[in-house]
């Protein structure tokens, strides 16, 4: 990879806008999303069931689901738009240029054939190898993801693995024909804490290994705090807040990510109650104009309920939040 | 306080626990059916979900039971509950003996005085029952209020303890977000006003700021009313968060007790210290998380010996072949380890240490 | 009482506001059955004051009219729309008399074949076991027999067991219970596999542990779970019940030819087909195919609107 390459990001997503035209009116599901990542680089896309985070990494792939589209904005990927492609050259950049990994791994392997098989397929279909070449590759691929006796185990069917050591064959997967970028959706969730680790620890070695930038998107702070370079917290559609994580999870700004980091239970932490942000996420029919946490939020001011905020630079970090503004301060 | 809850039977008549587990083993028959059992010659499949665990919870202290996927947990809280006979050993609730109540009415009138509170809030209330007969469903299976409009005011009640508004009542499961529907859970469960609550993964199912909140709701509603739970989860600091006696459950079997700030703080057992080295961590520190090799044996067939063994650093030839014992330590910590009770086992790097400052 | 009623007003908004209705108006193939399964099951019940005649008395038809073809023929006559059949009975009449007995026929055995099914089913699933292995291989065994042939067996017993002068009343009742007891195994099938499903969640666990009775486990809290999957096979049993009774009556097995039924009707036809007169069985005929295919896709229809997959 040569160095002009490697200081460009690998994918910028600018002004993203995903729209769900139901029978009671078109509902935003991801709304103004921008962000990029560079290469070698692990953002973190984190937030509550509904923020969009799951979204936003399907329009990446092209894999909204119809009446799902992506409304507006772009989505550029080395230097290429591929929001607009048609369907079958979008099927190209997913298998060579964007891999995946998934919450449940039975969903990306096919369970009739062998592990090697799909990966020698996914190999020689994306980049010029032999059979024996593509075998070989995927037989040091699966050593390096930490799976015993690669030789033996690549003739094995899918249902043959445990969870954990599916999800190694995942990542092996998605990384066999060297992307640029892997979205990795709730890699973990699905495993018990003592293999999550595991797979974390993989997932980013890897991807340092080979330069692959990474789309995290998870629910788990713990998960983004120990792999993520960058994180941005996702709230109603919308980034509330995006910046290095040690800024986000140690110096939280936007109040909402405050309540987020106090309401998780920490060990050694020895508190009686837990912060709470009252209510829940706003279902996409009900969302308040102005700011969308406004109904949440302890700090709410009138110019909260009537004008939305934008992402602006606060320290390290941007934030999306009117406490922040210059006009709010000096007033 | 702790020490009565984990010393040997014979100490309990000083102090009575409200619940108290001995020797409790449950195990399911999972081979084929008969016939193909005959024909493939294949043998009887015994799954060993739970196997000789004891224990004991005062009365206001929450207990909690932690591992991972398959350890047995929830069939521990299944039996406790009455949903499943345990196989061997015995559940006393304020020392009588659950098995030996016969007659309907007896266990009824202990029944209603243990509620549980399940995982998945989406298939734990009736989606085609109004909420208000959900809740007023104890009320009405033990027959504890009579007359309507009083059984209806005691659900009014019982929704605003909960922190949902008593017209919420006429409405359907459906309507509402998993948090709420977990806390028309509690209302129910508060319902036939026990004293001990099972909740199995209370929160597992929710997003952190709505697991907060129950959370909160749950220590409050302790707090008032001098409940005693029995805590089932996977996560770690939400049980830190909770208990004051904590189980780590391993393959069936529990492997160490005690104090939840002795367990969390000096982990003994090498099972417990490998699960809190495994937790990410939140206050980037930069430590990073200690992956362990292997992973869970199968509980139809598990290892010899010492469960653990496959997976355990310092297993040596004892812990292949013998079962080991929990041994008691100072505090009424009890690990089962064989390495432990030998004293060859260097003492853990604490990772933890109460009492450090908070996030926000 | 207000209460009640606004209960049932904000129930009966609220399945108007759903996804069912909503799946209904965006299926153009639905409405256009369910169209078609109005018409014919009301005109069926209003036959009596829809018909121009009443087949079953003979002294409101004449031989003097037999075998006219349908009015639009040259020898047609305007009284009867779709001709008469070889006694001088209205075509018209006679189908909308029949199709009425076939759709009796076909509603009570699906109703009969619930009654028993249903309860199977709950005990089967919720109990497990060896109960359930014992109903389940009788299910079977029933099950590898065609429904028509137990049918005919039943049938034929009862014909034998009965004596003459009860034969003719009873024929109607006992065709009820032939095509009801030869459907039952599909919903003790079906009720069995989504009751297995709902007593493994946790609010019949919760149930149980307030020691609520199994009997009222099954009936008030997995009965109206598992109504979705059991209205499915309903509707479309149903348009099987109706051919089945066809079939039977076709056979000369079924109700007597004094009460025709429609599958009655096409028999009687039949042997008139080669004289020319193809209307006395090419009418019921079509009315019983348009009745079993609209209700076919109804039932169709309904199966994908109750299963939250495909939605």
């Amino acid at each position: 990879m040569d160095a002009e390459l490697s200081n460009r990001p690998v994918l910028q997503v600018q002004g993203l806008r995903v729209e769900f035209p139901t029978r009671r009116g078109v509902l935003t599901a991801v709304d103004d999303v921008s962000f990029e990542i560079m290469p070698g680089e692990v953002l973190g896309l984190v937030g509550e069931s509904g923020a969009g985070k799951s979204l936003t990494g399907t329009a990446i792939f092209g894999l909204l689901e119809p009446p799902g589209r992506v409304a507006s904005g772009t989505i550029v990927l080395g230097g290429d738009r591929i929001d607009n492609l048609p369907h079958d050259r979008m099927r190209r950049i997913r298998g060579k240029k964007i891999g995946a990994v998934f919450q449940d791994p039975l969903t990306s392997l096919n369970p009739l054939y062998t592990i090697g098989r799909q990966l020698i397929e996914t190999i020689t279909t994306h980049m010029d190898m032999t059979l024996a070449e593509a075998r070989q590759h995927s037989i040091e691929l699966l050593a390096e993801v930490g799976i015993p006796a690669p030789e033996r185990r690549i003739d094995q069917y899918p249902h043959q693995f445990s969870g954990g050591m599916r999800q190694r064959v995942v990542i092996a997967l998605a990384l066999c024909t060297n992307p640029r970028l892997v979205v990795a959706d709730e890699p973990t969730t699905a495993l018990d804490v003592s293999i999550q680790a595991q797979i974390i620890r993989v997932l980013k070695r890897l991807c340092r290994d080979h330069k692959t930038a990474v789309l995290l998107i998870t629910h788990d702070m713990g998960v983004i705090a120990e792999t993520c370079d960058r994180v941005a917290v996702m709230y109603a559609g919308r980034i509330a807040e995006i910046g290095p994580v040690r800024e986000v999870i140690k110096n939280a700004k936007h109040p909402y990510t405050h309540g987020l980091m106090g309401s998780i239970p920490n060990i050694g932490h020895d508190i009686d109650e837990l912060t709470q942000i009252h209510g829940s996420m706003p279902r996409l029919t009900e969302i308040p104009p102005g700011c969308a946490f406004n109904p949440r939020c302890p700090h709410a001011f009138d110019r909260c309920f009537v004008e939305r905020p934008d992402l602006a630079q606060e320290d390290k970090s941007q934030v999306a939040c009117w406490l922040f503004d210059k006009e709010t301060a000096d007033a | 306080m702790h020490d009565a809850t984990l010393r040997a039977p014979a100490a309990s008549a000083v102090h009575e626990p409200v619940v108290k587990a001995e020797g409790l083993s449950r195990h399911f028959d999972v081979s084929a059916p008969w016939l193909n059992r005959v024909i493939e010659r294949s043998p009887r499949l015994i799954l060993k979900a739970v196997e000789d665990v004891s224990f004991a919870i005062d009365k206001g202290k929450t207990f909690s039971l932690v591992g991972e996927s398959g350890c047995g947990k929830s069939t521990v809280a299944r039996v406790i509950v009455g949903l499943y006979p345990p196989t061997r050993g015995r559940v006393y609730f304020e020392g009588t003996d659950l098995q030996s109540t016969h007659g309907r009415a007896e266990a009824s009138r202990m029944r209603h005085r243990m509620q549980m509170i399940f995982q998945d809030p989406f298939a734990s209330l009736n989606p085609r029952w109004r909420v208000r007969d959900i809740i007023a469903e104890p009320i009405r299976a033990f027959g504890l209020l009579d007359g309507k409009e009083e059984t209806e005011r005691r659900v009014d009640e019982l929704l605003e303890l909960v922190g949902l508004a008593a017209s919420d009542g006429a409405q359907y499961p459906h309507e509402f977000s998993g948090g709420q529907r977990q806390r028309i859970s509690i209302a129910r469960a508060l319902a036939s006003q026990p004293d001990f609550l099972i909740c199995d993964e209370p929160t597992s199912a929710l997003d952190v700021s709505v697991q907060a909140q129950i959370l909160n709701l749950m220590k409050e509603l302790q707090r008032e009313f001098g409940l005693t739970y029995l805590f089932i989860s996977h996560n770690l600091a939400v049980v830190y968060h909770v208990s004051d006696t904590v189980g780590v459950m391993y393959l069936g079997r529990l492997v160490e007790t005690g104090p939840a700030k002795e367990v969390f703080s000096r982990p003994q057992h090498p099972y417990t210290r490998m699960l809190l080295d495994a937790i990410p961590d939140l206050d980037m520190t930069g430590r990073e998380r200690t992956p362990v090799a292997g992973e869970i044996g199968n509980p139809i067939n598990p290892p010899s010996g010492c469960a653990f063994h496959p997976r355990c650093p310092f297993a040596a030839d004892r812990c292949r072949t013998e079962i080991p014992r929990p041994i008691t330590r100072a505090g009424g910590h009890r690990i089962a380890c064989h390495g432990i009770e030998e004293n060859r086992i260097p003492d853990a790097v604490p990772p933890y240490q109460p009492g450090a400052g908070s996030v926000a | 009482m207000t209460a009640i009623a606004q209960d049932l007003w904000g129930g009966i908004r609220r399945f108007l506001d759903g996804d069912i209705v909503y799946s209904f108006r965006q299926s153009k193939v639905a409405v256009i059955a369910a169209l078609v399964t109005f018409i014919m099951i009301s005109s069926a019940i209003c036959a009596p004051l829809l018909s121009t005649h009443n087949p079953f008395d003979p002294t409101t038809y004449n031989l003097i009219d037999a075998e006219y073809p349908p009015f639009w023929m040259e020898d047609g006559d305007p009284r009867f729309i779709l001709g008469t059949d070889n006694q001088g009975r209205d075509m018209l009449s006679a189908i909308l008399y029949g199709s009425r007995v076939s759709m009796a026929v076909g509603f009570f055995s699906i109703l009969f074949a619930m009654a028993v099914g249903i309860p199977i089913g709950l005990i089967s699933g919720y109990v497990g076991g060896t109960l359930d292995a014992v109903l389940m291989r009788i299910a079977d065994v029933q099950l590898s027999f065609p429904a028509i042939l137990i049918a005919l067996l039943i049938d034929g017993l009862a014909r034998g067991i009965l004596p003459g002068e009860l034969r003719e009343g009873l024929a109607i009742y006992v065709m009820i219970f032939a095509i009801g007891i030869s459907h039952w195994v599909l919903f003790a099938r079906t009720v069995r596999g989504s009751c297995m499903v709902e007593k493994n969640k946790e609010y019949v666990q919760a149930a149980r542990i307030m020691g609520r009775h199994p009997f009222f486990i099954m009936l008030r809290h997995i009965l109206p779970n598992i109504m979705g999957p059991v209205l499915v096979i309903a509707t479309i049993n149903f348009a099987l019940a109706v051919l089945t009774e066809a079939t039977l009556s076709f056979l000369g097995v079924g109700v007597p030819p004094t009460e025709p039924s429609l599958g009655t009707l096409i028999r009687i036809g039949n042997d008139f087909l080669f004289s020319g007169l193809w209307w006395i069985t090419i009418f019921p005929g079509a009315v019983l195919v348009i009745l079993t295919l609209s209700v076919n896709l109804l039932g169709d229809w309904l199966r994908d609107a109750l299963n939250p997959k495909l939605r």
